[in-house]
């Protein structure tokens, strides 16, 4: 729908790397990037739950590293990588380890805070394979979840990094046969 | 009559039942769920939608001298600009009291009322548009819950001679219990030893992470289709016909994905507004709370005063207690009555004692109103009784756990209110468990390179290598009702269908409950494929075109529409098997002693008689029922005395703590809990609630307060009103108990509130083992054990 052009305020066409797609919008200076991914791109799994910054449902990976969308705005986020939770699986739908591990182990209830917490994970998993618990602990200390009492959420950390190994080890098998 | 066929299929032998209850199946909206797929009320999009905005009063208690909103209007973009004189029918709304105006009229009475509504096409034109509303408040000095009880001197919240019946001042609602001689000289002359305490219980918030949110859209016939995240389908639209102006089949709502609720969502909050915006401009409107909005959109748990006394012989036997409970209910009076019922029912905690007077309050007061929150009434008690028993039991020289095991309730004890407990009650044994579970390891945080300061009070703000910390212990247990209760008229609706699709038998499930995220859909489907062995459950989406699921709250929607889909799934079953007769000739009882697994009918010893898909043929089978819990009674306004509640539940918990001392810096090391929940239905799904309770309790014992004031919140935001991460969070040992209630569908008992009663103040006693000081406030703060 068109929206009221308010006078005075400017409107970029921006090109923003989403998911390896390359998608345009045409935005206020100040459109949030977790606005924009949700109302502009129709990306709505990326979640807002505070506006601030504190929440952690709406991160995102800008170039590998996770990102509160909320914090940052959408023409900034040009010329960068960026990579929703929508952007997760791979192009077969086979999930990512961490999606399989979250829902294997009930790592979420409502799940308003899950694809924060996948986006984190998988961004942790990439630089620790093979976390300890404590570590895992502190990979998730960044996010909010009001309803599991994060020891799932643990779990599934720790069971996104086996899925990881077993599927490695299974891609080695195949490729020695 | 169909002429008589032989069963066929015979030679397979029946799959066991997968999946079924007891297991721990996945959630089936797991996969939509972390593929960010799964469509949460503030995700929804419509066409040509309009967005909704509410202007909301910066003031506690004012008058309103004028409102203008023709700046407002004349900006472009604007659709509506509603006050309460645009409203078509009913103004007021409530759960339990209609006191609550839709859009404020002439006065308001909590900060961030909503006073006007704004539909625009875009939200920041919204934004703007509310900006330029312009309202004249006269500000009124605030009555809070101190000033409530004296109205003569300090006013009232709502005139006496309001639009609601009005006879007790700033009373909303009062429940006195009177068991044995209550705390007469007599009784009190009993007791060798008195124990008298005031606790206090802050303001704590729902906080779930998907703030409210819908969208309305209007429907050719006038009505309107509102799509929401709610805990209670039906009783929203029961409060919305009557302002919209419109009979109930014309106000259809379907439920959005719904992010946490906890009872926050027990309340309309968006709803109404929205769909006043919609019926007015004719189109879609959508409303999406930001965070700070969130906190004044939805009522919190009452803050409570309580002043308790416990009369015990000296050997350690409960004589008497004497309880008087203060609740803070707020402007509007929301589910102040219930809670006020369940406060002072429950709020002589899961113990015996022959004699008890306890009196239960709730006031209006200019403050955020408050009603449901996960615990409701039964929470403040636990940590005024709770504390009581550590100190009785100080006073005594005995263990406080044996203390507590010596006075537990047990099934057949008899309650305050007269009530006998006839299901078991193993609260003795919780104790016993959690007492006996292993203790971490102490100082934990030592290790050969140094100090570990992850592990320490104040973590990777390195505050502490290990000088000034106390461990200490502490324990609690609580009693929670399960359902509605005083006389309510609870049930719920299931409708189950049964048919083939594809060569297979497929049930299809379709009830009006709110899944917030518990897992009720997965217990559903759970439910059926025990009942009529199938595999394949399909849930239809929950709206109101079904009847009534009741509240996803009260611990009852597994009890209540699980009971309700098991009820629905056997009249299919019974259905199913009478075929049986026309097709195959059964006789009767024969049919009737069928059961069905596996695709099969089989007989009790396991024979297989017929193919399921064969005896449905080509008919659907579709069974709609109504399931009610036993009924309850009101309690005798002046005694208490009533069966009140259907069923209790218990959990009892053990916190281990390490207490910086020098800066008040407290680290949970430990909570473990044992929960009796009847029967599991879902192991998985019930210990993540326990876990999920523990930690809300958590909250609430050292860090969740909304500061209030002079009725102005001071931290409607996550960086001030702060809720427990995973580094706040211990390990969390669950010991799960399954002593079935006869009463119960598979001899559950509800779950998902118990383990938020005991956790607070279990970790509470921890603090006060570590610190020696008397802690009688929660949350506590750093402040309050420095002395700072």
């Amino acid at each position: 729908m068109t929206e009221t052009q308010i006078p005075t305020e400017q409107r970029l066409d921006i090109r923003l790397n989403v998911n390896g797609v390359l998608r345009t919008a045409t935005v206020t200076p100040r459109r949030l990037l977790s606005d924009c991914l949700r109302h502009d791109l129709g990306l709505t799994g990326t979640h807002v739950g505070c506006e601030h910054g504190v929440c952690g449902a709406c991160t995102i990976r800008v170039d590998g590293k996770p990102m509160r969308g909320c914090l940052m705005f959408a023409v900034s986020a040009q010329g960068h990588e960026i990579t929703t939770v929508e952007g997760l699986a791979d192009a077969d739908g086979t999930m990512h380890p961490v999606q399989q591990a979250f829902r294997e182990c009930h790592g979420l209830q409502c799940g308003f805070c899950t694809p924060g917490f996948l986006t984190v994970v998988s961004a942790f998993l990439e630089e620790n394979p093979t976390p300890t618990e404590e570590e895992a602990r502190e990979a998730i200390s960044g996010n909010l979840c009001r309803c599991t009492g994060y020891q799932n959420i643990v779990k599934s950390v720790l069971r996104a990094a086996e899925i990881t190994h077993e599927r490695r080890a299974e891609q080695a098998e195949g490729d020695a046969r | 009559m169909a002429a008589l066929t032989k069963p066929k299929n015979l030679q397979d032998v029946a799959a066991p039942g997968r999946d079924g209850v007891g297991a721990s199946p996945l959630r089936p909206d797991g996969i939509l769920k972390v593929k960010g797929d799964f469509a949460y009320s503030s995700d929804l999009w419509h066409e040509d939608m309009l967005w909704g905005m509410a202007l909301r009063s910066p003031h506690a208690r004012a008058r309103i001298l004028s409102v203008d909103v023709s700046a407002a209007l004349a900006q472009p973009g604007v659709y509506a600009v509603l006050t309460h004189e645009d409203i078509p029918g009913s103004k007021f709304y409530g759960l339990e009291i209609r006191d609550q105006p839709v859009l404020a009229i002439d006065e308001v009475r909590f900060h961030g009322e909503p006073i006007v509504i704004v539909a625009a096409d875009h939200p920041e034109t919204a934004r703007r548009a509310i900006a330029k509303i312009v309202v004249e408040y006269d500000v009124l000095p605030s009555i809070g819950p101190v000033e409530a009880l004296d109205p003569e001197r300090y006013g009232y919240v709502h005139a006496p001679a309001d639009y609601k019946a009005h006879a007790f001042g700033n009373i909303v609602h009062s429940q006195h219990i009177h068991h044995g001689d209550g705390d007469s000289a007599e009784v009190r002359a009993l007791a060798d030893v008195i124990v008298r305490g005031e606790y206090e219980v802050g303001m704590q918030d729902q906080a779930f992470l998907g703030p409210e949110s819908g969208l309305a859209v209007p429907a050719e016939d006038g009505g309107i289709d509102l799509y929401i995240a709610t805990q209670w389908l039906h009783v929203d639209r029961q409060q919305m016909c009557p302002v919209l102006g419109l009979p109930p089949e014309k106000v259809r709502l379907t439920l959005a994905g719904v992010g946490g609720a906890f009872g926050g969502r027990e309340d309309i909050s968006m709803q109404v507004h929205a769909c006043l915006l919609a019926q007015h401009t004719g189109k879609p409107v959508k409303i999406v709370y930001n965070r700070e909005e969130s906190f004044f959109g939805h009522v919190h748990r009452h803050p409570a005063t309580m002043v308790f006394e416990h009369g015990a012989t000296r050997d350690g036997r409960l004589v008497f207690v004497k309880a008087e409970i203060v609740l803070d209910g707020g402007a509007y009076a929301s589910t102040s009555p219930a809670v006020v019922g369940n406060a002072a029912s429950l709020g002589i905690g899961p113990y015996v004692i022959p004699h008890a007077a306890v009196d239960a309050t709730a006031v209006y007061t200019n403050n955020p109103p408050c009603g449901a929150m996960r615990g409701f009434g039964a929470v403040q008690m636990c940590f005024g009784y709770e504390t009581q028993m550590d100190r009785l039991a100080a006073e005594l020289g005995l263990d406080p756990v044996e203390l507590r095991r010596m006075n537990a309730m047990e099934q057949g004890s008899v309650l305050p209110t007269g009530q006998v407990v006839d299901a078991p009650a193993p609260v003795a044994e919780l104790l016993r468990r959690v007492k006996e579970m292993p203790l971490p390891e102490v100082e934990n945080w030592r290790t050969a390179d140094g100090p570990d300061v992850r592990e320490l009070p104040g973590g990777l703000s390195n505050t502490t290598h290990g000088e000034g910390v106390v461990r200490g212990i502490g324990y609690a247990v609580g009693i929670k009702n399960v359902g509605f209760s005083e006389g309510f008229d609870d049930y719920s609706t299931a409708r189950v269908r049964l048919e083939v699709i594809g060569g297979a038998p497929v049930a299809l499930v379709h009830t009006a409950m709110a899944e917030v995220g518990q897992g009720g859909i997965t217990v559903h489907a759970q439910i059926v494929r025990t009942e009529l062995g199938v595999d394949q459950v399909t849930m239809a989406p929950a709206d109101t075109r079904v009847g009534s699921a009741g509240s996803t709250s009260a611990s009852r929607q597994t009890y209540m529409t699980g009971g309700a889909v098991k009820q629905a799934a056997e009249a299919v079953r019974a259905v199913v098997l009478a075929r049986g007769r026309d097709r195959y000739g059964w006789a009767p009882a024969f049919a009737a002693g069928l059961r069905l697994a596996g695709g099969k009918a089989l007989t009790a010893a396991g024979e297989v008689v017929a193919d399921l898909v064969d005896l449905l043929g080509d008919e659907p089978v579709d069974e709609t029922t109504e399931f009610r819990h036993r009924p309850t009674e009101a309690f005798d306004k002046v005694t208490g005395q009533g069966f009140g509640h259907v069923q209790y539940t218990f959990c009892a918990h053990r916190a281990v703590v390490d207490v910086d001392v020098e800066l008040g810096l407290v680290k949970v090391i430990e909570l473990a809990a044992a929960q009796d929940v009847g029967k599991a239905i879902n192991p998985l799904a019930v210990v993540g609630q326990i876990h999920g309770g523990s930690t809300q309790g958590l909250g609430l014992a050292v860090m969740e307060e909304i500061i209030v004031r002079d009725g102005k919140v001071r931290n409607p935001s996550f960086t001030d009103y702060l809720i427990p991460t995973i580094l706040d969070t211990p390990p969390m040992p669950v010991d799960v108990l399954e002593l079935a209630d006869a009463h119960a569908p598979y001899g559950l008992r509800g779950a998902g509130e118990a383990p938020t009663l005991s956790s607070t103040p279990a970790i509470v006693a921890a603090i006060r083992a570590a610190t020696g000081l008397p802690l009688n406030r929660v949350p506590v703060r750093p402040e309050h054990l420095t002395g700072t």
